[in-house]
């Protein structure tokens, strides 16, 4: 489920560090040339480690989904996460619709993990019932979108295994191109391309190949802004599926960081008191 | 609140109130004062498709229009929360189901060691779709719908303690509410209407007695586990029929209830079980349902998931205890997800006896309309009832809901 889109902290901090140290040393070594994996994993994780030390974050967003003859209709939605230092473990995250209406209240707790499937329980605000829920549905898109569930959650660094592609300049950006193959079970893609900048090091545009290869979607992010300490989100994304036409896009508001959230607040019995 | 005339006043003043709050849709006040308001109105027509088994009962269709406000307000600090959420129905055919309730009003404090919540709220608790066994708190309000999910607002002082191995809940419930029955001239009703004037207890405080429970839930990897405790005035009534063989006069019994449940998620399963024990309605018995949903996602390519659900159901109550239609029997489902713009969903079940072969179907199908629309398509038929069977009263009450609903 959707935590922070695309934008995660690295779970990886020893790998990396690895990384760069066989990348210095490789630095000393001329005839050792780096690998299109050992690069392609650089450049994700510093992509990656960009964003460590978030520690926690409140947004509002609004999702507009559009068929192909350009009908819309609008969700809004309130998203809460806070970053599990961990290495091992994936962050914890809510989800809380507001609209359309006869959702209001409705409420999604993840906790994320790396490999393993994520504990999932979905708050029914009719019956005031919270049930645990499967997450295998990776591939499934989540609430009518073009976004899938695995979108949202699947940004691990080490959910992946990188190779690097070469460069290229998209909209003024001089970018590097990663490719990337998802290491999870039950994804609905055959793999991924990334663009990820050369100057604040973030993920500027995604492809993705379904199963049997195909382009499926391109994901387009843009309005990055900068926070406090660092951070860097991007506010508008925009996922377009080629093969129907159709699209989604998701506008941010202003992020909120730090507000002291603890791990008390993201367990199952917060769920019915969410406002 | 037993005049039907005042009753029906009562609920053209909450429908005002809900059409009021309807013109003040998503205002918000700034600052600190600011109260979210929420809710739904919307109409309802449920169809009879056979004549009536009892006498003055009504035949054919019967409209009735309903409507739920929220009103939510909450400090800047988050610390103190008050919700109020009036309901009502008015029924076009039955005056007992025009009526109106708090579903909730309470006060909510919410510290970093502890929840404090006083006022009337509804609880749910379980895991399984067929039988609702260790959900004890609040009384069903029987006159809604007959799957027992709607109920009404229960006052409670409740005490809330959140730790690292689980969350703890305390609740002191004064205050019983009685459950709620069809009119004489209403449908899903037994042989003789209920007269909840007349309504006697075990305890000798009557409807003031104070009932306690406990409930502990936590979650261990794949595992969900709650265990709960329940003291008081048992929310099943018992019926006898009154001197005069006129009425059902409803007697609640004092009982004690200790309750489980438990649900395993492994891959696309879900394996549930709820249990209960319980003491105070004729011998000591056990109940449980047990069973599973599995789902496959995106089934046949496309984007809609398809569900399968079983559950065995088992009630070990005798003659002394308020009667049920889940003594033993099977429950099948299957649930489609269409995961499309509109929501729309469907769960078709069958519940069968496996000893009298007494087989009832349910069809439950939803889809929203626009952004503020829902349509709804409820069917329950009794396809086979043994005259022996809880449901033989209802054998001829097979029906066809359409509900639309505004939401705001």
């Amino acid at each position: 489920m959707p935590t922070r889109p695309w934008l995660r902290p690295s779970n990886a901090v020893t790998t990396v560090a690895a990384a760069l140290l066989v990348a210095g040393l490789g630095g000393g070594l001329p005839a050792l040339a780096e690998s299109p994996e050992d690069k392609g994993f650089e450049i994700a994780a510093r992509s990656d480690r960009s964003d460590r030390g978030f520690t926690d974050s409140v947004v509002d967003l609004r999702m507009v989904l559009r068929n192909q003859a350009g009908q819309e209709a609008e969700r809004s939605l309130k998203i809460t996460t806070l970053e599990i230092p961990d290495e091992e473990l994936g962050d914890k995250s809510l989800v809380l619709f507001d609209r359309p209406k006869d959702i209001d209240g409705t409420a999604l707790l993840s906790h994320a993990r790396i490999l393993d499937p994520d504990d999932q329980w979905l708050y029914l605000p009719a019956l005031k019932r919270v049930k645990r829920i499967s997450s295998k549905n990776k591939s499934g898109p989540f609430v009518g979108s073009e976004f899938a569930f695995e979108d949202f959650t699947a940004l691990e660094l080490n959910k992946y295994t990188y190779r690097y592609m070469g460069e290229e300049v998209i909209d003024g950006l001089a970018t590097d191109v990663v490719e990337r193959i998802p290491r999870y079970e039950n994804s609905g893609y055959s793999r991924q391309v990334s663009w990820i900048d050369q100057e604040i090091f973030q993920v500027r545009k995604v492809d993705f190949y379904d199963r049997r290869g195909d382009l499926l979607k391109t994901l387009t992010l843009l309005d990055y802004r900068e926070y406090p300490g660092g951070v860097w989100r991007s506010h508008r994304f925009e996922m377009v599926n080629h093969q129907t036409g159709k699209s989604t896009d998701l506008l941010y508001e202003d992020y909120a960081f730090k507000t002291g959230l603890k791990d008390r607040d993201f367990v199952k019995g917060v769920l019915s008191r969410l406002r | 609140m037993s005049n039907p005339l005042f009753r029906a006043a009562g609920c053209m003043l909450a429908a005002g109130i809900s059409v009021a709050t309807l013109q003040a849709v998503e205002t918000r006040a700034d600052g600190l004062d600011a109260v979210r308001v929420s809710g739904e109105i919307g109409v309802e027509g449920r169809l009879f498709v056979h004549n009536p088994q009892f006498a003055d009962q009504m035949d054919g269709l019967q409209p009735s229009l309903f409507g739920e406000t929220n009103l939510e307000w909450e400090d800047d600090a988050g610390v103190h929360q008050v919700t109020v959420t009036p309901f009502f129905r008015i029924d076009g055919r039955d005056d007992e189901r025009s009526h109106m309730d708090l579903r909730e009003a309470y006060w909510r404090r919410v510290d970093d060691d502890y929840e404090l919540l006083v006022g009337l709220n509804r609880v749910f608790w379980g895991v399984t779709e067929s039988r609702h066994l260790v959900n004890v708190i609040n009384q069903i309000d029987q006159v809604e719908n007959t799957d027992e999910e709607d109920f009404l607002g229960q006052p409670m002082v409740n005490l809330t303690l959140q730790r690292d191995f689980g969350r703890f809940d305390l609740f002191v419930l004064p205050g019983f509410r009685e459950r709620t029955f069809a009119g004489r001239e209403g449908r899903l009703r037994l042989g003789l209407p209920v007269d909840d004037s007349a309504a006697t207890y075990d305890s000798d405080l009557e409807e003031w007695n104070v009932d306690f429970a406990l409930r502990y839930a936590h979650f261990i990897g794949d595992w969900d586990v709650g265990l709960n405790l329940f003291q008081g005035t048992g929310r099943e009534p018992t019926l006898e029929t009154a001197s005069d063989g006129t009425r059902l006069i409803p007697h609640y019994d004092q009982i004690t209830q200790a309750g489980l449940d438990l649900q395993y998620t492994t891959d696309a399963w879900l394996w549930k079980l709820e249990a209960i024990g319980r003491g105070g309605q004729g011998d000591a018995f056990a109940a449980t349902v047990a069973g599973f949903e599995y789902t496959l996602f995106q089934v046949v390519e496309s984007d809609a998931d398809l569900g399968f659900l079983a559950e065995v159901l088992y009630d070990g109550r005798d003659g002394d205890a308020p009667g049920t239609r889940f003594d033993n029997d099977l429950f099948f489902g299957t649930r489609l997800t269409l995961n499309d713009v509109q929501d729309t969903n469907a769960l078709l079940g069958a519940v069968v006896d496996w000893e009298d072969a007494t087989t009832s179907l349910r069809l439950e199908a939803d889809r929203r309309i626009g952004d503020h629309w829902r349509f709804e398509l409820e069917t329950q038929w009794l396809l086979q009832v043994d005259d022996g069977n809880g449901l033989a009263p209802f054998e001829e009450d097979s029906f066809i809901v359409t509900r639309l609903t505004r939401f705001f």
